[in-house]
């Protein structure tokens, strides 16, 4: 043998064994029921989550000391990821990716059996909790979001009152009116795109829902053209469009900075923000911080009315579910229902509790008042809309096609604004044909 | 049948191969050999199931013709690279001389590349931001520019790829510059003594001794030109016209969840790079320099 058969046998070699590292299968089906006596639960389980910042100031610490009161023998270990969808989605390949865990965004559907065990049957879960059908495989739950959050418009109160808008706008174009107001009467930015910082403008997908008041928009989405006339998503993206062809935003959306929007927008040099309710709070720290009036950040409902009343959908966060390979399941398990149901983890952040039987927090009030009605939206055919979504390379979850709406509407990309929702509305139905849906 | 300490003379060099081999395949060749089998797939990069779909992911990308548009955007940083070289030549040559402060300029040209490219990306953004350093400088002289500087795809295409200029120059003047001093300094005195200039020496010494140096030069930055990620990606993230093959190729595997796709167009990526240095080598061979 000379050298290079023998190099080449080597390589031949770690190729035919890199070639079976595939994706391992796991045991599939399983349930992690909730204990019958918190006092013999026992183990130790480790929960993986994206709040590093609340890892790193002890509050999760303080959260499992008091979830220790009730299931002393459990010890809870927190491991708080940064890059936590990277990071979890690699890890997922394996078997060990903690004993509970937020559900990755990108993992569909279909295959939360094969990571995640069950919490129980939607129709025993639904009665108590929001958002079950957000994780239902087959009539089995498979994750619970400890939070919801309602989309809207993170305004400074200030800055739209002193432009003499006392009123919510009711329809896009009074919307529009409102900035120009608010532009010719102040130095404010009457909108802030956040285009550089990507994923503020895939907030506007969260319209969906709110225009037509209609709970099952999720469904329409998957079986319509979003973009179709008078569609939700159609009158999102054409409001933005409107927004940045007007003027109305910052001077230069390539540059924007988040950290920094948050200040200004307490200060009163911006004037409004898309987000949603759970903004709300860091703004009234910014305020805070600035020394500005935390009480002047207000929160509006998307411009649109049906019969006279707004509406604002509930989404869930992340979803917290057990790890399948857990062998602390019932231990995992209790964890995941003290966190969702007493650990008063959604009073701390202001935002709406998945108890359907809770009051609403105070940053909703004004909503309440307002009388906008808040919408649980269907999501049976969530996992459909997901993967027509990456079929299509539309990405309505994803920054893209916003950032080229908003090129377009300033002039730094050719083309017309019905062209262009019109070539998304190709693509997603051409992919809807493509799944045979 | 050999003599014993004959054979153990045969194993020893694999001995000592052992370790680097072992560290190539596992680090360099397995993961290149695991990319082009999941091409054949339609794996999304999570779930445990995948399906051999043969050269449909192949297919898809040839059909598509505007995956391969973005490589227009490669024509800013290819026609970028021939300042860079150009300069890092000038400065190579300038600095090879003696100057003044030759070893202070040289730190200073070198120094960028030394920057990790993420920390580049984020000075950059505040250097081309709305009020930055760049228009407060242009302030200074007197240009009030009141413009946004990746606002249009020909003005932010311009400044990435001055970017890129900025951090890769130092790395082609330190190969310029080590490729020169290597080339023994009798010839210079030689040539002065004939009463050659500058010049002379640099088209008729210089020129050719680094010949090699150059078209090594040539070669990375035609694939780095083909293959920019790093600046785009974390300055504009690939919008207002920027994007370029890699960062398309990125979206597609860890957006879109089509690992499939993205490992297709990484391999076809890696064929054009080859097709091209293959093409430039015969162009240009490589012979063997004999200045003396």
């Amino acid at each position: 043998m000379n050298r290079r058969t023998v190099l080449a046998l080597a390589v031949g070699a770690a190729m035919l064994a890199s070639g079976c590292t595939g994706t391992g299968g796991t045991s599939k089906g399983a349930d992690a029921e909730a204990p019958d006596d918190p006092a013999k639960v026992g183990g130790t389980i480790t929960v993986l989550t994206h709040r590093t910042d609340l890892v790193q100031d002890g509050t999760m610490k303080k959260y499992a000391a008091e979830f220790n009161k009730t299931y002393p023998k459990v010890k809870v270990e927190f491991e708080g990821l940064t890059d936590y969808e990277g990071e979890v989605k690699i890890r997922m390949n394996t078997e060990n990716y903690g004993d509970v865990l937020m559900i990755p965004a990108v993992i569909e559907k279909k295959d939360y059996p094969k990571f995640f065990a069950s919490l129980g049957t939607r129709a025993e879960r639904s009665k108590k909790y929001r958002f079950t059908d957000y994780s239902t495989v087959q009539g089995k739950v498979y994750g619970q979001s400890p939070i919801g959050v309602v989309p809207g418009f993170v305004y400074n109160k200030k800055v739209w009152s002193a432009a003499g808008i006392t009123d919510w706008p009711t329809t896009p174009a009074e919307f529009l009116d409102d900035l120009k107001a608010i532009k010719s009467k102040s130095e404010a930015v009457p909108y802030y795109t956040n285009f550089k910082d990507m994923w503020p403008l895939t907030q506007w997908t969260n319209v969906n829902g709110s225009v037509g008041c209609d709970t099952g928009a999720t469904t329409r989405l998957a079986e319509g053209n979003p973009w179709a006339d008078g569609a939700d998503l159609r009158v999102a993206d054409t409001l933005l469009h409107d927004i940045v062809k007007s003027d109305l935003i910052e001077k230069d959306p390539t540059t924007t900075n988040w950290e920094a929007s948050k200040p200004r927008l307490a200060k009163g040099e911006i004037a409004t923000m898309w987000l949603g309710s759970w903004a709300i709070v860091q703004m009234q720290a910014a305020a805070k911080q600035a020394g500005t009036d935390p009480a002047d950040i207000g929160f509006m409902p998307f411009p649109a009315q049906k019969n006279g009343t707004f509406c604002a959908v509930t989404s869930p966060d992340y979803q917290q579910a057990v790890n399948v390979n857990s062998d602390h399941k019932a231990a995992a398990r209790a964890w995941i229902d003290w966190f969702t149901d007493k650990s008063g983890y959604a009073g701390a952040n202001l935002a709406l509790s998945p108890l359907k039987d809770a009051p609403l927090p105070d940053v909703l009030k004004p909503y309440e008042e307002a009388g906008v009605k808040l919408l649980d939206i269907d999501d049976t055919k969530g996992a459909e809309v997901k993967s027509l979504d990456n079929q299509s390379e539309v990405g309505i979850y994803k920054p893209d096609y916003r950032q080229d709406l908003v090129d377009l509407a300033r002039g730094a990309r050719k083309g017309s604004l019905d062209d262009f929702l019109a070539g998304l509305g190709d693509k997603w139905t051409e992919a809807q044909r493509n799944l045979g849906s | 049948m050999a003599h014993p300490t004959r054979r153990w003379r045969g194993v020893t060099p694999w001995l000592f191969l052992l370790a680097p081999l072992v560290l190539l395949i596992t680090f360099t060749y397995a993961p290149i050999v695991n990319m082009v089998a999941y091409s054949f797939t339609d794996w999304d990069g999570v779930s445990p199931g995948l399906h051999y779909t043969g050269a449909e992911n192949y297919a898809e990308l040839f059909t598509r013709s505007e995956l391969f548009e973005v490589f227009f955007v490669s024509g800013y940083y290819l026609a970028a690279s021939v300042v860079q070289i150009a300069a890092a030549l000038y400065f190579a040559t300038v600095l090879s001389f003696n100057v003044r402060f030759r070893n202070f300029f040289k730190g200073v040209l070198f120094f960028p590349y030394l920057i990790n490219g993420v920390a580049i990306g984020f000075v950059f953004l505040y250097f081309f931001q709305d009020g930055g350093t760049l228009d407060a400088i242009l302030g200074l002289v007197g240009y009030d520019g009141d413009r946004a500087w990746l606002g249009t795809p020909i003005s932010a295409n311009v400044s990435l790829a001055g970017v890129s200029v900025w951090r890769y120059m130092g790395l082609n003047f330190v190969l310029f510059l080590g490729a020169i001093q290597s080339i023994p300094g009798e010839l210079y005195e030689a040539a002065e003594i004939d009463g050659a200039n500058r010049w002379q020496q640099f088209r008729h010494i210089i020129a050719p001794g680094i010949r090699p140096v150059l078209s090594l030069s040539v070669i990375l930055s035609v694939s780095g030109s083909l293959s920019v990620f790093e600046i785009p990606y974390i300055m504009t993230g690939g919008a207002t016209g920027t994007e370029t093959f890699v960062i398309q190729t990125v979206k597609l595997a860890f957006q879109f969840n089509k690992t499939g796709l993205a490992s297709a167009a990484a391999v076809v990526l890696l064929l054009i790079i080859l097709a091209v240095t293959w093409v430039q080598r015969r162009l240009v061979p490589d012979d063997k320099v004999d200045l003396v």
